[in-house]
């Protein structure tokens, strides 16, 4: 990536009362977070909390209603865009599964992805090469189908070359280190770091355990429980997480219902 | 019963050898016999042949202009226009190994197998003015395709093409066949007759592009020998009814049969196709795959049977069915089957019929690709598993470019995503 590309302007990404439904289910119960260009956020929260569900909603996929609150990038409404327009206004995301698309290549995908922001597909090849070699993908992946017969590794090395062509202000990383050996994760870390350092790129990582902590520094830890924050601080509340788990968090919401129901119910 | 001009008078008055004069006849006196076939009869189920009226047809008389199709690399060419040979070209290290492309003659009777699978077959038999003949020599390899060009430009015409692709014990080669027509209102009822003989190797494609107003009713039936492979490939674009018959008898021990086409369906396209893998012999192997989609009100329709007799021990017959249906008009059918009996065999059959896939979409989206883009490249993408498998590479990219044609054209009434939204 040349000098001459990096990227001064501060983006913002507000989530802000966040409610969203899933088949029936309300899911997010009043999100708010701000991530900024530059920073590392890592959303922790137990299997069920939400977690892929933010993430799905913050990048339009259809079936994740949001009901209530908002989500803008650089003041910008994403609710009114369609996934693709939230790609062309600054977001990525990585899924913890990524989809195969059989017979789609990578390199056609980022062209036609590039071509539709009016940039230069030519400049594509030689991009995904250097992109590529920044975090040891296998060339001859690049004539396989997206995500077919790759193995953990290599599909998020793959995102990781997507993410550095595609150069977006906001990446948000459902569990970026589920199915990685020691090796990739630290290079898709890397990678990532070093997009954070030279790009301002703004992270937003969604993750169950604090091992991806150790590789990719988070500047803020959000605890999502059962829909909504928990808890915000510093990269010390992972460390907590790693001693206590998510019991403290999980038994706070579950006491407090109790309490407003005490109070409330005058034949208590 | 049906009156029509297709009458036993009219089958005797076309010349050729004497043996082809009687089989006409012969088959002409069936042909005015037998009753329209009707959507009551299983293998014309779903189809509008209640509304084929064979009256508004004539035997085209003259030959017209040749096809326009560009030819890849080919070692031999035949052109038929109208159902009538024009011109015939074969390379000379072709024709030293004893290749032949040429009509049928007085000494070829034996050739000429029954294959009357349904009326329209009974009816090329009757009517087929002009039957080629491709025989390869037993031990001959030929390099590079034999191209068959067919074109039609007589509005009311009706033309049966007969091709019998001969293939000696040994021996290897791959036939091409293109079916192209002005925008004419005709009837085509063309029959392949593909023999393998032991050992031989065989590929075999027909890409069909007929306007959008002529019928196609065609039929494919191959006789595969002991230890010989075929490949047969359709690709079926064009037409307004187009079906295709395809019986593959695995004949001999150890024969391999793979069948794997494409259809894309739009306006108002009925592509109807019907595959019978007849396993008679032990050892033998057909895998099947056929992927199609519909679009804007076109239709689809596939059913297909796999027979494993009571001799064929230790068969493997596969048979895969896949169509995306594009937009909430198109419909596409798919009926597969299996009768086995023996019970030492492995069989599967697969089938589907969906939009596109949803989570696909908008993964390609969500690394900003429009949605429009998406769904071509979803599309193409999907077609590219069978394009992959097709023989005669040199059509390849044609056939590609045509698809990409129809593709682009992709209609915006979507069935749903599919993703639950």
């Amino acid at each position: 990536m040349s000098e001459s590309k990096k990227e001064t302007a501060k983006s913002e990404l507000v989530v802000e009362g966040l409610h969203v439904r899933v088949g029936g289910q309300m899911v997010l119960n009043g999100v708010d977070l701000r991530v900024a260009s530059g920073e590392v956020h890592a959303v922790m929260g137990p299997n069920g909390s939400g977690k892929s569900t933010l993430a799905y909603a913050i990048m339009g996929r259809p079936g994740y209603e949001v009901t209530a609150g908002s989500i803008t990038l650089n003041g910008v409404n994403l609710l009114d865009l369609s996934p693709w327009e939230r790609a062309h206004a600054g977001l990525f995301s990585t899924q913890q599964y990524p989809t195969e698309v059989p017979g789609v290549g990578l390199e056609i995908m980022l062209e036609e992805a590039v071509a539709a922001t009016g940039g230069d597909r030519s400049a594509v090849e030689s991009q995904v090469v250097a992109e590529a070699d920044l975090v040891g993908f296998d060339l001859d992946l690049l004539y396989r189908s997206l995500n077919v017969d790759l193995s953990g590794g290599e599909m998020k090395r793959s995102e990781a070359v997507q993410l550095g062509v595609l150069r977006p202000r906001i990446a948000i990383l459902d569990e970026l280190d589920s199915g990685l050996d020691v090796d990739a994760l630290a290079a898709v870390s890397h990678r990532i770091e070093q997009a954070t350092h030279e790009d301002n790129l703004g992270v937003l990582a969604i993750t169950h355990f604090s091992r991806l902590l150790t590789v990719l520094h988070a500047d803020v830890v959000h605890i999502l429980i059962e829909g909504a924050i928990a808890e915000t601080g510093g990269p010390e509340l992972a460390a907590q997480l790693e001693e206590t788990g998510y019991d403290p968090w999980i038994d706070t919401r579950a006491e407090s219902p109790v309490e407003i129901h005490l109070g409330g119910d005058p034949w208590a | 019963m049906i009156e029509t001009q297709f009458t036993p008078d009219a089958a005797g008055a076309i010349p050729g050898p004497d043996w082809l004069v009687q089989r006409r006849i012969a088959a002409a006196e069936q042909v005015a016999a037998a009753p329209m076939p009707s959507v009551e009869e299983e293998v014309w189920r779903y189809t509008p042949i209640g509304q084929l009226d064979l009256s508004r047809y004539q035997l085209a008389a003259d030959p017209g202009a040749q096809s326009p199709a560009s030819a890849p690399d080919h070692i031999g060419i035949a052109d038929i226009s109208n159902g009538r040979l024009c011109a015939v070209e074969l390379a000379s290290e072709a024709a030293a190994q004893g290749v032949e492309i040429r009509p049928m003659s007085e000494s070829d009777a034996d050739l000429a197998a029954s294959v009357d699978v349904d009326l329209f077959a009974l009816m090329n038999a009757a009517f087929s003015v002009e039957p080629v003949l491709v025989h390869i020599p037993p031990g001959a390899s030929v390099e590079g395709p034999i191209v068959v060009r067919h074109w039609l430009d007589t509005d009311g015409g009706a033309v049966f093409p007969r091709l019998i692709v001969d293939a000696g014990a040994d021996s290897s080669v791959e036939v091409l066949e293109l079916y192209g027509s002005a925008d004419v209102a005709a009837f085509i009822s063309p029959v392949v007759e593909i023999r393998a003989a032991a050992a031989a190797r065989v590929g075999y494609l027909a890409v069909q592009d007929l306007g959008p107003k002529v019928w196609h009713i065609g039929s494919q039936v191959s006789h595969i020998g002991s230890q010989a492979h075929l490949r047969a490939s359709t690709a079926a674009l064009g037409g307004a009814y187009a079906r295709t018959r395809l019986d593959t008898h695995l004949s001999g021990r150890g024969a391999t049969g793979d069948l794997i086409s494409l259809y894309f369906g739009d306006g108002e396209q009925t592509l109807d196709f019907r595959t019978f893998q007849d396993h008679a012999a032990p050892d033998t192997t057909s895998s099947l795959l056929f992927k199609g989609a519909v679009d804007d009100a076109s239709r689809s329709v596939y059913t297909g049977l796999i027979r494993v007799r009571p001799d064929a021990r230790g068969t493997n017959a596969y048979q895969t069915n896949r169509n995306i249906k594009l937009s909430e008009d198109a419909w596409a059918e798919s009926v597969p089957n299996l009768e086995i009996e023996n019970n030492e065999v492995h069989c599967s059959h697969a089938s589907a019929v969906g939009p596109i896939d949803g989570e696909q979409l908008f993964y390609l989206e969500s690394r900003g690709v429009p949605t429009e883009t998406a769904e071509r490249l979803i599309v193409t993408g999907f077609f590219d598993e069978v394009l992959d498998q097709f023989p005669v590479a040199g059509a390849v990219p044609a056939v590609r470019d045509r698809l990409q044609a129809k593709i682009a054209g992709l209609s915006h009434h979507h069935a749903g995503n599919g993703s639950g939204s």
